[in-house]
């Protein structure tokens, strides 16, 4: 605690003798001076309470993730079995000029979908870049931050594009959680229709992965976000209609984003074990005889 | 009736310093009853510039144990028994007196964006759904919370290229009014300094009126700053359109 008093004495400090040097110069207490950053010393700050639990959690849960995605990727084994095909593998792209895994060829979409989404980057940026690591606590970085206005995250604009991108992926999730309904080969045949446990999961992982993605903010502001008047037309009014359902989703866009990191995670990882044959994939019923 | 052990600042442009007061505290008691006794039983002379007490002027803002708060709406009792509650003034300002900020810098932001400008023809009837999204952004008290603890104000000092969190809700008030027809945008990346915004929420995490600044007001006009700037298929359609 007395370490505490200390810094921010010396951070007032600064700080006072900042804006008598100021005064002196300008006689303008309004005007800043670029040059000096006062009393900002990294992760100072006045608050006791345990505000580095969120961005240790979102920092730890992101790693993990990327680890357990990285490797899987490279692994290019286990990732098809009977009707199961492993989300971070669809839609297979095999090729003759590719020799590495057909996953690289897909992940990219979903990752930049995730990597430049608004909720994402407010996590990332607390939790990995630190600026701010939390609310009234100093991040890194002084006077040449620029946030999103250079590159390279002015990249960060092309999100709606990747949203289009994740969109096609996820409409080939939803076809191959439809194939998890019938036995192998044998899609839309319906005397061959079955539910196992491989279904419950690819269903739910498509399930969480649609709330993510059609809750998206450049999808609320692309669906009518961007009008200024909803009553004028009547495009305008089913604009409205759209962008209201959005806005329910994107209320919740965290649990969301969250839910479907760890569903497709989770999804991958069923197939693995179902592909390396240490679990069977457990049928509920089926019409196949 | 428990007491509560507070420090509070003292100082001025010249220097400063925390004081220890007690404070014996009451039902119901805030903050900033808590500083209104200190300045009739033991201080006199401690400055705060407050008016309402009812979290509506946006007056009484400061930092509370590191948190920007308004003092009338941190209640005594949500600190633990024994706990010693800071209070000290809004970093992101030059300090004026003990708990007085100069937030003049604001004011000058506010003059700098293009006024509200109705169509010539407005015919002046407005309905509810065109209204709603506006009116979460005239919830706005002028607390300046969100200026404070906002890290491109606070922690880099970009108040020569980022207007603030505070003046995105105003921006986007007037944008998205059904009858504007000023355009804002040029100055919102130009000069506002939207891309600066890493839409981090701790505006969001701090506005006593809770509006919802980040994903209702900030990140809608960074989508609107793409379809301007940075999407030709978006700025195309934009122009056919706005041609008919």
């Amino acid at each position: 605690m007395r370490k505490a008093d200390e810094r921010y004495r010396l951070d007032i400090f600064c700080r006072v003798q900042n804006i008598a040097e100021e005064l002196n110069g300008s006689q303008n207490m309004t005007s800043t001076k670029p040059a000096d950053i006062p009393n900002k010393q990294f992760l100072s700050t006045r608050r006791e309470d345990n505000w580095w639990l969120g961005p240790a959690s979102i920092a730890l849960g992101f790693t993990l993730f990327i680890i357990y995605a990285t490797v899987r990727a490279f692994e290019n084994q286990y990732f098809e079995v009977s009707n199961l095909l492993s989300p971070f593998y669809s839609p297979k792209l095999e090729f003759d000029w590719w020799h590495y895994s057909p996953a690289i060829l897909i992940l990219w979409i979903p990752a930049g979908f995730r990597a430049t989404c608004y909720y994402y980057r407010k996590a990332y940026y607390r939790s990995f870049f630190l600026t701010p690591p939390a609310c009234g606590v100093t991040g890194i970085g002084g006077y040449k931050y620029c946030g999103e206005s250079k590159f390279p995250f002015i990249i960060q604009n092309i999100h709606r594009y990747m949203f289009y991108l994740a969109t096609i992926v996820l409409a080939i999730l939803w076809w191959d959680a439809l194939q998890t309904l019938f036995t192998a080969g044998h899609f839309f045949d319906f005397s061959h229709l079955q539910f196992s446990v491989g279904s419950l999961i690819f269903f739910a992982n498509v399930i969480f992965l649609s709330g993510y993605t059609f809750g998206c903010h450049a999808f609320r502001h692309l669906v009518g976000g961007g009008l200024d008047c909803f009553s004028c037309t009547e495009g305008s009014k089913t604009a409205m209609t759209f962008w209201e359902k959005v806005t329910k989703l994107n209320e919740n866009h965290q649990l969301w984003a969250w839910l479907s990191l760890f569903s497709v995670g989770f999804t991958d990882f069923y197939v693995r074990c179902v592909a390396s044959n240490v679990i069977p994939d457990y049928v509920f019923f089926s019409l196949a005889k | 009736m428990r007491n509560a052990q507070m420090r509070v600042f003292r100082g001025d442009a010249t220097g400063g310093d925390f004081k220890e007061y007690t404070v014996p505290v009451e039902d119901g008691m805030v903050v900033l009853d808590a500083i209104h006794y200190i300045q009739r039983e033991i201080d006199p002379d401690l400055a705060v510039r407050w008016n309402c007490k009812a979290a509506k002027c946006g007056s009484c803002s400061a930092e509370v144990n590191g948190r920007p708060s308004l003092m009338c709406k941190s209640r005594m009792e949500s600190f633990a028994e024994g706990e010693i509650i800071f209070v000290e003034p809004l970093r992101t300002f030059p300090l004026m007196r003990d708990l007085v900020t100069d937030v003049s810098w604001n004011y000058e932001q506010n003059k700098r964006i293009k006024p509200f400008t109705p169509k010539e023809d407005a015919k002046w009837v407005m309905y509810q759904e065109d209204v709603e999204r506006v009116q979460e952004f005239r919830k706005c008290i002028e607390c300046f919370l969100c200026q404070d603890v906002c890290h491109v104000l606070r922690d880099h000092d970009r108040k020569d290229a980022f207007i603030g969190p505070r003046f995105m809700v105003r921006v986007a008030s007037l944008e998205m009014h059904p009858l504007d027809q000023g355009d804002r945008m040029k100055f919102l990346h130009d000069e506002g300094g939207v891309g600066f915004c890493n839409i981090t929420k701790c505006c969001s995490e701090v506005c006593p009126e809770d509006i919802h600044i980040t994903d209702n007001a900030i990140i809608p006009l960074k989508e609107r700053i793409v379809d301007d700037y940075y999407d030709p298929i978006a700025k195309f359609f934009k122009t056919i359109f706005s041609k008919n």
